[in-house]
């Protein structure tokens, strides 16, 4: 049974304690620098970035404020194309469907393309309680797997590892999943990606059923549409004779020519490419090329409560991209663990509250893991407002609040302000988004911004002062 | 499990309390003053493009595409290539390599061999994206995923600026493959790594300029 995030430590706890682990901090400023260049200049090339957002940002509000209209569209297009659809109300429900359709083949094997959905179900365990093995295909995914470990960013699962760490891994434990490592394996990712292949090269050949997500589902013709970069997503899409998708009630999009929108927004904010290698759309199955049975299960767990509320609402917007995590000062020390959730960084912080409730002291603290800076929000394709949730869940947590909670927040606060500020995050450097929020939160959030300590309105930005501060510039003040 | 399709439409529309009763989707607008494209220049836009993501590109004289052909699997060594059933024989007239023309090989068949010959349907300049839908001179998706070299031939005039051009051109309703460069990750270090579990090696041949 692999790793969950049930009984993690709340987030001041478990930041105070990552940011105490010098080769994690080491590892994700490597990467997270590298990636925020490499999106800065892929978004960069378009003049239009601007109105493309606005697109983005519109096209998924149409959605959500129609979302009855869309899944009954989505559910009636995929079902004309062949395929076979299921609702899930929740984990339990989404997990049994799939187990079952699984059980209904008569295999005990499945392969699996990365999927944030089945992550957040925990299929992976629920298939294997069930007799079912299920092989993770996706590089980091597969290191996540192999390592016993839990995935801490959303594009790359296993950003917290570096080469070292993979290579004895896979050592370690390739050979009790499969196909062994090289014994000479060395520590260039060129010869970590080759294991890889030669690990699962038999595994997509073999293997009869797959389980995937979607990064969209296409209203009007019942596409679903799959990004990835390695190819074991077209490995996973194609070759096996059942695929089942498991897609998150809000990955809809209304219709097929939405996607010249976010077939610019995505790659360029996430992997920093003008395009990933690969992207897969299919609709239904297709005579005589790649699965024959193929099922969607639309999933709700938590997001129609997130959809009740007005200013949560935009949170269901994301398209998974994780410009927000690689550009969070507070993302960048804690790492992805700390949130407790598959979904880390700012994402997670208004997301898991959301979907989960704010009762447990995880999901309580989160709201507070942040400095409200307003960068994620900058580099949000879909321009959520991520420190306008945050304002609004801290209000929710700190009416609904016992001691317990208010022992959980207050010390996600004074992480903030202790730890955080010893370690030179931007808690003053509220850039441009200052103006955004409010100088006193309405409610019994205002104790917050009461005690909190109120920056003047800084002459540069926060962008500007992030990237003077990365060129060795004074940093610290804005 | 009708019960659930019931139970989740229902609290979706119980969340969307806030939505006045006779609002349409399109009442929500979408702003649509995005450009078409972002480069008037396709042809050395592709090139360009699909250099910068690891691909191979080869400008080639009508006339000359099995020469070419030939050459580049001379060149790859390349002793058996797989090629969709409607491929124009004369692309494969002058390679001294086995052809093998896909009838629904099983998978080891395919996995044994060493590349394929594809054409392709959209190429999109400004991502160096080239978009296979199954149709004529593609195949069916297995035969350009397994060999482990694509060599895709690209005609000049299916070559379009932008992503939304692409868009507008290709049927939903068939299974579409968007190639950007060779299979790739980053998930080590987000070291970019060329060559994973899709082909390893993207030669484009561009004809027809
Ligand atoms: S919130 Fe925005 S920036 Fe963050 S992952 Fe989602 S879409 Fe990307």
């Amino acid at each position: 049974m692999s790793r969950t995030f049930v009984g993690m430590p709340d987030f001041p706890t478990a930041a105070a304690e990552a940011t105490r682990d010098p080769q994690l901090r080491h590892n994700l400023r490597e990467a997270t620098h590298t990636i925020r260049d490499k999106r800065d200049s892929a978004v960069g090339e378009l003049d239009d970035w601007a109105q493309l957002r606005a697109a983005g940002k519109a096209i998924k509000d149409r959605t959500l404020r129609h979302l009855d209209v869309y899944l009954e569209q989505l559910e009636s297009a995929i079902t004309a194309a062949g395929g076979t659809v299921h609702w899930a109300a929740d984990a339990d429900e989404a997990n049994d469907i799939v187990t079952r359709l699984v059980r209904d083949t008569g295999e005990r094997e499945v392969v699996k393309v990365k999927s944030m959905a089945t992550q957040e179900i925990e299929l992976n365990n629920a298939l294997e309680r069930a007799g079912i093995n299920a092989y993770e295909t996706d590089l980091a995914e597969l290191i996540v797997q192999l390592g016993d470990d839990l995935p801490s960013h959303i594009l790359v699962p296993a950003i917290h590892r570096n080469r070292a760490e993979i290579r004895e891994i896979f050592l370690r434990t390739m050979a009790e999943w499969g196909v062994p490592a090289p014994e000479n394996l060395s520590d260039h990712p060129e010869a970590l990606a080759e294991a890889a292949r030669v690990h699962l090269r038999r595994r997509f050949l073999d293997t009869k059923v797959a389980i995937s997500g979607a990064n969209f589902a296409v209203a009007d013709t019942g596409t679903l549409v799959v990004l990835e970069s390695e190819g074991n997503g077209r490995m996973c899409l194609t070759l096996p004779e059942t695929l089942i998708s498991v897609v998150g009630i809000e990955k809809i999009v209304p219709s097929w020519s939405d996607l010249d929108v976010f077939l610019q927004l995505l790659p360029r904010s996430s992997t920093g490419e003008r395009m990933n290698p690969y992207t897969s759309t299919w609709t239904g199955p297709a005579e005589g090329d790649g699965p024959r049975n193929f099922h969607v299960v639309l999933l709700d767990n938590g997001r129609t409560d997130t959809l009740a509320d007005e200013v949560g609402r935009q949170a269901l917007r994301c398209i998974r991209c994780s410009a927000c995590l690689n550009i969070c000062p507070v993302y960048e020390r804690t790492g992805g663990h700390a949130y407790g959730s598959v979904y880390p960084g700012p994402i997670g912080a208004i997301l898991n509250p959301q979907l989960h409730g704010t009762s447990g002291p995880v999901d309580a603290s989160l709201p507070y893991a942040s400095s409200l800076c307003g960068a994620c929000y900058e580099v949000c394709p879909v321009a959520i407002d991520i420190p306008e949730v945050l304002v609004h869940l801290r209000e929710q947590v700190v009416s609904g609040s016992g001691h317990a909670m208010e022992k959980a927040t207050m010390g996600a606060a004074g992480w903030l302000l202790n730890d955080g500020r010893r370690l030179g995050l931007a808690q003053r450097a509220l850039g441009a988004a200052r103006s955004m929020i409010p100088r006193r939160a309405p409610g019994p959030a205002a104790a917050w911004t009461d005690t909190r300590d109120l920056p003047e309105i800084p002459e540069r930005s926060f962008r500007r002062w992030w990237r003077d501060r990365a060129n060795g510039g004074e940093g610290g003040q804005p | 499990m009708t019960g659930s399709r019931e139970r989740i439409l229902g609290r979706v529309r119980a969340a969307l309390a806030d939505v006045p009763r006779d609002e349409r989707p399109d009442d929500v607008a979408v702003p649509r003053d995005y450009a078409s494209a972002h480069t008037g220049d396709p042809i050395p836009t592709l090139v360009d493009r699909l250099e910068d993501y690891k691909a191979i590109v080869h400008r080639v004289a009508t006339g000359e595409l099995a020469e070419a052909i030939a050459e580049t699997a001379r060149r790859r060594s390349l002793a058996r290539i797989v090629v969709p059933p409607d491929l124009p024989t004369e692309w494969t007239a002058a390679t001294s390599a086995s052809v093998v023309r896909d009838d629904g090989l099983a998978v080891d068949q395919l996995d044994a061999m060493d590349g394929v010959v594809t054409g392709c349907a959209v190429a999109v300049a400004e991502t160096g994206t080239i978009v296979l839908d199954t149709g004529a001179a593609q195949g069916r998706r297995a035969i350009s995923l397994i060999p482990d070299v694509h060599l895709c031939v690209v005609r000049a005039d299916q070559v379009v600026n932008g992503v939304p051009e692409a868009v507008a051109q290709l049927d939903p309703h068939q299974p579409l493959t968007w190639i950007s460069g060779p299979s790739a990750t980053s998930d080590i270090e987000l070291d970019r790594v060329e060559g994973v579990h899709g082909p390893r090696i993207l030669e484009v041949l561009l004809t027809g300029e």
